[in-house]
């Protein structure tokens, strides 16, 4: 359900980024996802393949790149990975981990035809 | 229909009334509505399986695919609930420059958030005004549960939505009336997932876990828990029946959130109720102090 809210909020970035650059086909679009963002990837994925249909990215590759978790360790005082929101400090063993990066949901860039209607694939 | 989720195919509705009842009736073109269906259970790339776990939540990030001929890159950078985001900004200004201090309540169903409500307003009676608006997917229960003790409630219904959305309680805030200086509480669609996600303009996002659901619920859904800044442990009245370990809970919610504060209550017995009124008095008071002027309150 979730995912379906998101995939739309892509395709509002996506039709308003290519609308502005003169409705040109979009053949990719780059997202960026963090690690510890609540988005499951795959039913991302399924979602936007329903949503982009008919559009101006109709078809376009789904490119989604993983940002790395961060949060920062009370025990470490320190800036330390984090690939789950409740998992331990990986150098001390403490719980007292507060997420600060690796949350994000972006769209990063869009590739766009060189002119309306010709796709390169 | 929610401005940024497409799940609530035009069955919003605000007060059993559509959203969309105003103005003429714009073209209808086919509804967009779309069915969501698990992914086959089949091993992939990106999911880690073993016989008894399918796990759609780790594996390697997607490889870039090959650079496409004759395309032009664009650099976009916009955060994918942007827009949610800059509603909910906007419902964050009106709300503190009315010295309104504002909760969003989050949880499974039937945790006891409406419950919780109706016990609160009871209890601040006569000392702070309190407005409540509602979200649930179906009927208008719970704000005539609200009414009830004489509070003004809007129902949102978000008909197949799951959780509300900045645009949505804009919209509510305009159709409420709503004091200033006073206390605004937002019952979320009970749902432990979606809502962490969606910014409405809150001071805090107040989390409810009953004892009924289990310790293990902070590590099981953990976005929700990291995303509030209060939980609020719920029919405590009922620990002698459960074996449900309180430290235990505890320490599962600080893993999630270390700086998450934990409120154990009752709202049948009246346990732990006064430290949640203390902590919302608390918050009143905070709020309070950045309300601007009267007269430019009143515009
Ligand atoms: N024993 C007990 N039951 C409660 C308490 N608070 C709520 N309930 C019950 O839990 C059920 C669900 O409560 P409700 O407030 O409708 O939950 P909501 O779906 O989160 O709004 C109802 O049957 C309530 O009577 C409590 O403090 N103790
Ligand atoms: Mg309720
Ligand atoms: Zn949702
Ligand atoms: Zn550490």
């Amino acid at each position: 359900m979730h995912e379906m809210s998101l995939a739309e909020g892509v395709r509002n970035i996506v039709e308003e980024s290519a609308c502005a650059h003169g409705g040109k086909r979009v053949e990719r679009v780059v997202l960026q996802i963090g690690e510890l963002a609540a988005v499951e990837v795959e039913a991302l994925r399924f979602c936007l393949e329903l949503i982009l249909k008919d559009g101006v990215a109709d078809g376009a590759l789904i490119d989604i790149e993983i940002t790395p978790g961060r949060g920062w360790c009370a025990q470490c005082a320190s800036t330390v990975a984090l690939a789950q929101l409740y998992d331990a400090c990986p150098q001390c063993g403490s719980y007292r981990v507060q997420a600060t990066g690796g949350t994000e949901m972006r769209v990063k860039e869009l590739a766009l035809a060189a002119t309306w209607g010709q796709s390169a694939s | 229909m929610c401005s940024v989720c497409g799940c609530g195919s035009g069955e919003l509705r605000y007060n059993g009334k559509p959203a969309a009842q105003s103005g003429a009736n714009k073209a209808t073109g086919p509804t967009r509505s779309y069915a969501f269906r698990p992914l086959q259970a089949q091993p992939a790339a990106g999911r880690t399986t073993t016989p008894d776990r399918l796990d759609y939540g780790s594996g390697p990030a997607h490889a870039h695919a090959p650079g496409l001929s004759q395309a032009q890159m664009v650099s976009i950078e916009q955060n994918i609930l942007g827009k949610n985001d800059a509603l909910a900004d906007a419902n964050r200004r009106w709300l503190t420059e009315r010295g309104v201090f504002t909760l969003n309540l989050v949880s499974s169903p039937g945790s006891g958030k409406t419950t919780l409500l109706v016990e609160t307003i009871t209890r601040l009676a006569g000392s702070v005004p309190v407005t409540v608006i509602e979200g649930d997917q179906q009927t208008e229960f719970d704000a005539e549960r609200i009414r009830a003790t004489g509070a003004p409630a809007l129902q949102i219904n978000t008909g197949k939505g799951c959780h509300l959305d900045a645009h949505m309680v804009g919209t509510a805030l305009t159709r409420l009336p709503i004091a200033e200086r006073s206390l605004l509480l937002i019952e979320n669609v009970g749902n432990l997932v979606c809502p962490a996600a969606f910014d409405l303009g809150e001071a805090h996002k107040v989390v409810i876990l009953s004892v009924t659901e289990g310790e293990d619920k902070p590590l099981k859904y953990p976005d929700m828990f990291a995303a509030a800044d209060l939980m609020v442990l719920s029919k405590i009245d009922l620990l002698p029946y459960l074996k449900f370990d309180l430290a235990r809970v505890f320490d599962y919610a600080h893993r999630v959130n270390p700086r998450l504060v934990m409120l154990p209550l009752s709202a049948t017995s009246g346990e732990g109720f006064d430290d949640w009124l203390a902590w919302i008095r608390s918050g009143l008071a905070r709020s309070g102090a950045s309300c601007k002027p009267s007269t430019e309150c009143m515009s």
